[in-house]
């Protein structure tokens, strides 16, 4: 163990590949010492292990219910321990499976946006002049429009759906990320090793690819993990205004929507999906929190 | 073998004055030179450099290469035969990348081939061993640092060093490890210096001639046998040369 540890932390590494883990380790030795972004960490994980194994972990069908005996069963009932819906669904199992659908919006739309926005941002940042104000001023003109309004414009013209409710959020989300890739760059531009690199005879491609972007990445990871928990809320209210996840998906938020008519005398229809959106949402950002302390590294200084 | 004739180098920034950081400076550095520019803060002196490799633009006069006018932007080829060493190390290296990492990219951009050769032979070069080839800049003391930057600026085997500054971030024991590095590199390999400081002593120490700049122009240029001798012929490097010396108590006001 202690071997382990000593090459992991060698001020003299070998090779490229012990470089690499060793400096993961110590970021990952940084993370570890943080509790709450544990915490965080951990709750993020749990969605994906859900997410990856609902269908064996759910006990109940997630789309068909029994009408005729299971209606609006309490929770704690023995087999449906999170209580049934109006359509004698199985609580829980609707939730395990909506994890999937939740994953699939989160993951797809920092795939989406946060590659466009660093784009977007680094480009304009370091090539600076005219490419500069085109760039941001697109970025301003996407920024102006409030974030659930557009994706509702969006995807009242293209159609209700959980796939229209993701492009349209990746539209709406990338923008900050842009500006923020933007002011990373303008700090290192000018920066010496980046002169040095200009003098090697390396091309804008390559400097921006290899030398900026590393360096913008962290903070842009940071603010992505961050505004995860954003991106879940407004998938949900896209799902609770009908124009999401369309029924019978168990999307959390038409869940929500789904339980609203009754919510005074079967309050658990409503909260159980109310409970899994605010739990995921807050490991989002305490996981954001913790690799903001862990990445940024004017933090750490 | 470089000869800059009559350079300028004015920057103009929306909503503010033009800054004319060099007013026609021209100087000529024969092959296997060392030539110095010495200065205060400010007189233009790292803008010479900065406008021979091309990251300051030529607003005026020519900058020629064994005859030839270079063109803006430099062409990759000009780069394997003049590169820079920067004045501060901490600034000049990728704080993500480790030292192979900084050395392998110059290799790759311009396709040398035996990189791998190459890089261990660049680092030995610099009195760093392999040892050090996988760390990352802050694992490296700010000697070791500016070991790294000049064994980057050597790899593309330029014959032209443009040094700017390159100890005045140093303490002084490592100041002069880090000049004797370069005499030695410098006779081993024939390269031509161009060296700009605020230290005459690092300046009369590395070099053969040196040019003194005040304001953005040329003051005068000297042999090192003028300066060891104290015989400079115009006001200011006189003051500069004093003010060399250090602090005497000549200096106090009565």
């Amino acid at each position: 163990m202690t071997m382990t540890r000593d090459w992991l932390l060698s001020e003299r590494p070998a090779s490229r590949r012990q470089a690499r883990i060793g400096q993961i380790y110590r970021t990952w030795l940084a993370f570890r010492g943080n509790g709450l972004a544990l915490f965080g960490a951990c709750i993020v994980l749990a969605l994906v292990v859900v997410a990856i194994l609902a269908p064996w972990l759910a006990p109940h069908d997630p789309l068909i219910g029994d009408l005729n005996h299971t209606r609006l069963l309490p929770p704690l009932t023995e087999g449906y321990w999170l209580g049934t819906d109006e359509q004698g669904r199985d609580i829980l199992s609707r939730l395990l499976h909506g994890a999937r659908i939740t994953l699939a919006v989160v993951a797809l739309v920092a795939v989406i946006a946060t590659p466009v926005g660093l784009l977007v941002g680094t480009t304009a940042g370091y090539f600076g002049g005219w490419v500069d104000t085109v760039l941001m001023r697109i970025t301003d003109i996407v920024l102006a429009f409030p974030k659930l309004i557009l994706a509702l414009a969006f995807v009242a013209a293209l159609g209700p759906g959980i796939e229209n409710a993701i492009i349209a959020i990746s539209i709406t989300a990338w923008p900050p990320y842009a500006r923020l890739a933007r002011a990373e760059t303008l700090t290192i531009r000018n920066s010496d090793f980046i002169a040095a690199t200009k003098l090697q005879g390396a091309s804008s491609a390559r400097i921006i690819w290899k030398h900026v972007v590393p360096l913008c990445l962290s903070s842009v990871i940071v603010r992505v993990t961050l505004d995860m928990a954003g991106i879940i809320l407004t998938a949900a209210g896209l799902g609770f205004l009908g124009l999401g996840a369309q029924p019978p998906q168990p999307e959390w938020g038409a869940m929500i929507a789904g339980g609203r008519n009754f919510l005074v005398d079967y309050w658990w229809v409503a909260t159980m999906p109310g409970l899994a959106i605010f739990t995921v949402s807050l490991g989002f950002n305490l996981l954001g929190d913790g690799l903001r302390d862990v990445l940024d590294p004017r933090g750490r200084k | 073998m470089l000869k800059i004739d009559g350079l300028e180098v004015t920057f103009s920034r929306a909503g503010a004055d033009p800054v004319r950081a060099v007013r026609g400076v021209s100087f000529e550095v024969a092959q296997g030179e060392s030539y110095g520019i010495v200065g205060e803060s400010g007189s233009g002196k790292s803008t010479v450099l900065r406008a021979i490799c091309g990251l300051a633009p030529t607003t005026g006069g020519q900058i020629t290469l064994e005859g030839t006018p270079l063109p803006a932007p430099r062409s990759p080829a000009f780069y394997r035969r003049v590169q820079m060493v920067f004045q501060d190390p901490y600034a000049s290296l990728h704080p993500r990348h480790t030292v192979d990492t900084v050395l392998s990219e110059p290799l790759a951009i311009q396709g040398f081939e035996r990189r791998e050769a190459r890089i261990e032979a660049a680092l030995t070069d610099v009195g760093l061993g392999p040892d050090f080839r996988f760390r990352y800049p802050h694992q490296l003391s700010g000697g070791q640092r500016q070991r790294v930057a000049v064994a980057r600026a050597l790899i593309l085997e330029p014959q032209i060093l443009l040094l700017d500054e390159p100890t005045s971030a140093l303490d002084a024991s490592i100041q002069a490890e880090v000049l004797n590095l370069l005499d030695r590199l410098r006779a081993e390999r024939g390269l031509t210096y161009v060296m700009v400081s605020h230290d005459l002593a690092v300046i009369s120490h590395m070099c053969e001639r040196l040019l003194v700049m005040q304001h953005g122009q040329a003051v005068e240029e000297l042999s090192r046998e003028a300066l060891r001798a104290r015989a400079a012929s115009t006001d200011y490097t006189r003051r500069l040369l004093k003010a060399s010396v250090g602090y005497t108590r000549e200096d106090a006001p009565a």
